[in-house]
């Protein structure tokens, strides 16, 4: 058999490429659903990660998981919250942050840990080379930040990386989201020396601009649309009584106004 | 020591002929994966199960490729494989995975993998072709993990992620080389292993 002749490389080609073909869908078809059982796991641990809760040796994620986090729901742009099918685990926070800031759902992870119960909302922006992404705990006043965590798809090891080590994520806790005067501020991230005046910042990672500024833009596009509801939650109001409201802001109701009047802002729907 | 011939194409890729240091192969993945101990120890692994399996495949299908196909096919050996590992990865080791993110499909383009097929595995049988490619992929990974050594110790002043340098050094005014973590760096470091490497072998010198 003539191995230089056209038809015999065509067809071993052919025979080639359906012979990988086929074991390439077969182990991708075996090795599926234990992919996708370790991303939610991964996702779970991330979460549970922002409010200090790691799993120990013989633990869980899933059980951790479901024995932390005491109930998630999806809240819009005025804090109501909205009342669909939709799994808040389910929600891609890459498209979600592509909307409008008042189109937006916004999930959020009630959270039970040893100091009490803890507020989670992701975060999701773009890093130097990728996405970066993170998740939040807030105190229960809805301002006070308990934990973060920060990761990321592809940043440069040893610099924009760093977001993800506990040197940088530390900063975070005990910082305030809104101003003095009830403004949300988010946090800034800046170089030493470069610490701005009346709002709460950290130090950004040396050697990382990029990635520090992405991260500064991440909290501000992410969590300015949660500012109403954080605001209830400081005014006491239980975000969980308001089911069976549904999701339409009153009219003329501006989410900025509410922040901006803070506290002497009386609940309006209750 | 005297070697038997079996077992040269296992040994000899180690020192005298190795890929990244003589041959200036695979150079790439050395500047990228090296600023940690961590992806360098994996990426070896990988790149050794990847290039031990593919010169066996190529091997035992030598015979039959069409001589003006002969780099498709064994791209596609290649590129089959590395998917392979990837997915395994995946599915049992998602921690790692997530740590060599784009590194795993990088394997694909690392031309020691496409040097060794065309210039080994095409010509020999299949268990010298096994041993060659554990060498050239060890040869490989000896340097990765010497290059990356000498970074994260000088760049982060850990070792596998644990601090190694005591903290009253930094308070003594001892600062980590940020350089050490950019890649060009990483060329540096090899061109070093290189000089000091050349100098104990002599015959490797060019006149």
């Amino acid at each position: 058999m003539n191995k230089n002749s056209n038809v015999y490389t065509i067809i071993y080609s052919i025979v080639l490429v359906v012979v990988v073909g086929v074991v390439l869908s077969v182990v991708y078809q075996a090795l599926r659903p234990k992919q996708l059982e370790n991303i939610a796991n991964d996702t779970k641990k991330q979460i549970l990660a922002s409010a200090h809760i790691s799993p120990e040796k013989d633990e869980t994620v899933a059980s951790l998981f479901d024995s932390h986090i005491v109930s998630s729901y999806l809240v819009n742009f005025t804090g109501q919250r909205v009342d669909n099918d939709i799994n808040p685990f389910d929600i891609n926070m890459a498209l979600e942050i592509k909307k409008p800031a008042d189109q937006r759902l916004l999930p959020v992870y009630e959270c039970s840990t040893n100091d009490g119960m803890k507020f989670i909302v992701p975060v999701y922006g773009a890093g130097l080379w990728g996405p970066i992404w993170g998740y939040v705990a807030f105190d229960s006043n809805g301002d006070t930040i308990y934990g973060a965590y920060f990761s990321h798809e592809g940043e440069t090891p040893g610099l924009g990386a760093e977001i993800e080590k506990p040197a940088f994520q530390n900063q975070f806790e005990g910082k305030n989201i809104f101003g003095s005067d009830g403004q949300f501020t988010s946090i800034a991230v800046v170089k030493t020396g470069k610490e701005p005046q009346g709002k709460a910042w950290v130090h950004a990672v040396s050697g990382g601009t990029i990635t520090s500024q992405g991260v500064q833009k991440m909290l501000y596009d992410s969590l300015e649309p949660y500012s109403a509801f954080f605001s209830n939650l400081a005014d006491g109001q239980s975000i969980v009584q308001d089911e069976g409201n549904n999701n339409i802001a009153p009219e003329g109701f501006q989410g900025d106004e509410d922040k901006a009047k803070g506290l002497e802002l009386q609940p309006q729907e209750l | 020591m005297k070697i038997s011939k079996t077992w040269l194409p296992l040994v000899n890729p180690l020192s005298k002929d190795n890929p990244v240091i003589v041959q200036v192969l695979g150079i790439c993945s050395a500047l990228a994966v090296t600023a940690k101990l961590e992806p360098a120890v994996v990426m070896t692994i990988s790149v050794t199960a990847v290039l031990a399996f593919a010169n066996v495949i190529i091997s035992l299908l030598r015979n039959t490729i069409p001589n003006s196909i002969r780099i498709i096919v064994q791209l596609v050996v290649v590129a089959a494989l590395v998917v392979i590992v990837d997915q395994v990865l995946k599915a049992w080791n998602y921690e790692v995975s997530k740590a060599l993110s784009v590194f795993i499909g990088l394997i694909i383009t690392n031309c020691i993998i496409m040097g060794r097929l065309e210039a080994f595995a095409m010509s020999n049988r299949p268990w010298p072709a096994f041993l060659d490619g554990i060498g050239n992929a060890l040869g490989y990974g000896i340097i990765l993990i010497i290059v990356a050594f000498i970074r994260e110790l000088l760049g982060s002043g850990s070792i596998f992620g644990y601090q190694v340098i005591p903290q009253w050094w930094y308070d003594a005014g001892y600062q980590n080389n940020g350089m050490m973590i950019l890649p060009p760096m990483a060329l540096i470091t090899v061109a070093c292993i290189i000089w000091v490497h050349r100098a104990k072998n002599k015959d490797l010198q060019e006149k």
